[in-house]
């Protein structure tokens, strides 16, 4: 008997070898502690306003939403929060939960390194060992921020195996947390994984959400029409629709990778891959998996190392079938351009994966009426991804 | 009495695991035909999977490989079959990660197995918590059911352990490290205790695997229980050979015999 639901409708679960499942019931009961403890939620929320830099503001992206010609724009500037990305506020809730369990070590996977540097700049805040998993393609791609995590005293171990990216790392994250589970925290960072990682990984990330939704009605005096967040494994979105999803008018909006296009196979759109994207079982949770007929988990594609992943949380699988959220993808080219274009009407520099959001705000804001209003969740903020926009726009400097 | 009561007769027993498909299908086949006859009283046949998070190095290469060669569960169940054309009589387990079989559709998967003379089914994402769509659906195939192997591991706490081992079938398989499959230089000193443990809830067979390497753990560890289950080494060993299945006649019989 578990203390929360383990599965969101038909997805989600607990799909993990027998080793790790006393761990996943010690979490889950941690957790529920920890929800329930005042003191918990003091030092949380306390460090969320004196070390992330709480809240982050929303911003009325104006240039942008006159150029488009149509809806008005806001962005909430979650690249604003410290190590530049939500990342940090999963990142510090389950740092938390490590110390209240008494574990000393933190493992964490990483794509687009995010994630790990916010694991390894909790661990460095709470004095907790840190390793970080992640693929050698994406070591190559995201390489400041392999440089960061050392800095924050973290070890990078490379993984090799696989297709040496995001998935990959996840494997041998949960390798080495079932060789050491019991002194060794898992610290996933998506709303992916097993009961009960999707659940705590959302409500570490509600408070995107909660902010949004008082900043909206604050600064607009209204709630937005649209909300729209990129989606890998999906955090940032969940974190953001969370406080949305009971007010049945806003449209929720998540934006996956279409790498090169969905039509040429090299893409990471879970819900835009028809023919390669069914229910499956993968990392220890049921959800849309890209895969190959025989059940093989599919290679993916994306310029940005953050959605480049065969699998989507098991909540957002949910949100899709019952229609409470929509979801699209924009490709490799169409994010970069977004980049762009936020760059020269915002002077903001999004991060690649927050581009994807960007670039479907650019689609659908000038078929929106002025007075209509779209909420986009600015997930990350580029300075990571300036080595690849160079090389993908064949910049010289 | 089913081929698996039929194999325990003779305890402890021996079990490897080899993976269909390496280094190539014929190979393998022609090696697990050698297990088979040769001293293995149980064989664990490895199914695929491009993610096997359970698994260290070796398995996980050896794995890929197989892929790389083109095995799927298809091939894989056909290769069962012909194993017991061959007259292989011993039982013969599947052991694979899940998504595969959600892939090839538990019904067909299920009947598939049972049609090409496979004994049971060993799935390591699999927990107790989960198992329930898999057993319905073997439950509803044959009377009784194939057995959807339980495993236990060292950090199972005893409530738990009671739970697992309570109403288990075929054999337990008791997972004797943390960690993921490979040899070991040492085998953990709580073995024991955790062996009596489990026995306390359940009377089916403890078979212990992970980390049994040399023929010398093998007998160290078979003392303790009903049966010893040999997966990297097995796989390394025969895998780095020049002549996979003499290796192979040779590898079970030193494991059988050390057991003896």
């Amino acid at each position: 008997m578990t203390l929360l639901p383990t599965k969101f409708g038909i997805y989600g679960g607990q799909f993990v070898p027998e080793t790790l499942m006393p761990a996943l019931i010690e979490l889950e009961q941690a957790f529920v502690d920890a929800q329930k403890d005042p003191a918990f939620r003091r030092e949380f929320e306390g460090l969320l306003a004196s070390f992330v830099g709480r809240p982050t503001p929303l911003t009325h992206a104006k240039r942008l939403s006159e150029q488009l010609g149509g809806a008005q724009i806001y962005l909430k500037r979650e690249d604003l929060a410290h190590t530049g990305a939500h990342k940090i506020n999963n990142a510090l809730g389950q740092a938390l939960l490590v110390k209240r369990m008494g574990k000393k070590r933190i493992v964490a996977e990483t794509g687009a390194g995010q994630h790990g540097v916010a694991s390894a700049t909790a661990a460095a805040l709470l004095g907790l060992e840190c390793v970080v998993y992640m693929g050698v393609v994406d070591i190559a791609r995201q390489e400041p921020n392999v440089f960061r995590m050392k800095l924050l005293g973290a070890e990078v171990r490379p993984v090799t195996s696989g297709t040496q990216t995001l998935k990959d790392a996840i494997n041998e994250a949960i390798r080495d947390w079932v060789t050491n589970v019991r002194d060794t925290h898992y610290l996933l960072g998506s709303a992916l994984g097993p009961h009960p990682y999707p659940t705590i990984v959302r409500e570490f990330q509600s408070v995107i959400g909660i902010e949004a939704r008082e900043q909206m009605l604050r600064d607009a005096g209204r709630l937005p029409d649209t909300v729209i967040a990129c989606v890998g494994g999906g955090s940032n979105a969940i974190g953001v629709f969370s406080g949305f999803v009971d007010d049945e008018q806003v449209e929720l909006i998540g934006v996956e990778a279409g790498g090169s296009g969905i039509a040429s196979g090299k893409h990471a759109a879970r819900f835009g891959g028809a023919t390669k994207a069914r229910v499956g079982v993968i990392h220890g949770t049921r959800t849309y998996v890209l895969q190959d007929d025989d059940g093989q988990i599919a290679e993916t594609h994306s310029v940005s190392a953050g959605l480049d992943y065969a699998a989507v949380g098991p909540e957002h699988a949910m949100m899709r079938d019952s229609e409470r959220a929509f979801y699209t993808s924009a490709t490799d080219e169409e994010a970069l351009s977004a980049f762009q274009t936020l760059c020269h009407t915002e002077g903001i520099i999004p991060a690649l994966e927050s581009s994807h959001a960007v670039a479907e705000v650019i689609k659908r804001a000038p078929k929106m009426r002025k007075d209509q209003v779209i909420l986009v969740n600015l997930s990350g903020r580029g300075d990571k991804d300036l080595n690849t926009v160079i090389k993908e726009l064949g910049m010289n400097l | 009495m089913n081929r698996i009561e039929n194999a325990f007769k003779n305890k402890p027993i021996f079990m490897p695991y080899f993976p269909l498909g390496y280094p190539d299908l014929d190979t393998s086949i022609d090696v697990i035909e050698a297990l088979a006859k040769n001293g293995a009283d149980l064989i664990e046949v490895g199914l695929s999977f491009s993610d096997p998070l359970a698994d260290g190095p070796v398995i996980q290469k050896a794995t890929q490989t197989a892929l790389e060669q083109g095995i799927t569960v298809k091939k894989s169940l056909a290769a069962v079959a012909e194993l017991r054309k061959r007259g292989v009589t011993i039982p013969l387990i599947l052991m694979g990660y899940y998504n595969p079989m959600l892939a090839y559709g538990l019904e067909a998967f299920v009947r598939g197995a049972r049609e090409a003379g496979a004994d049971g089914f060993i799935i390591p994402d699999l927990p107790l918590e989960e198992e329930e769509e898999f057993t319905s659906i073997v439950g509803a195939d044959r009377d009784p059911p194939l057995p959807l192997i339980r495993m236990l591991a060292p950090t199972s706490p005893n409530e738990r352990m009671e739970s697992i081992a309570r109403n288990a079938k075929g054999f337990i398989y008791l997972v004797s490290v943390t960690g993921v499959t490979g040899t070991r230089t040492s085998i953990s000193d709580g073995l024991g205790e955790l062996i009596a443990r489990v026995r306390e809830y359940t009377s089916v067979p403890v078979c212990v695997g992970f980390g049994i390497g040399t023929p010398e753990q093998a007998k160290q560890i078979g003392a303790l229980v009903d049966g010893v289950i040999v997966g990297s080494a097995c796989v390394k060993t025969i895998g780095s050979s020049e002549k996979p299945v003499e290796t192979a006649k040779q590898f079970a019989a030193e494991f059988r015999s050390a057991l003896k």
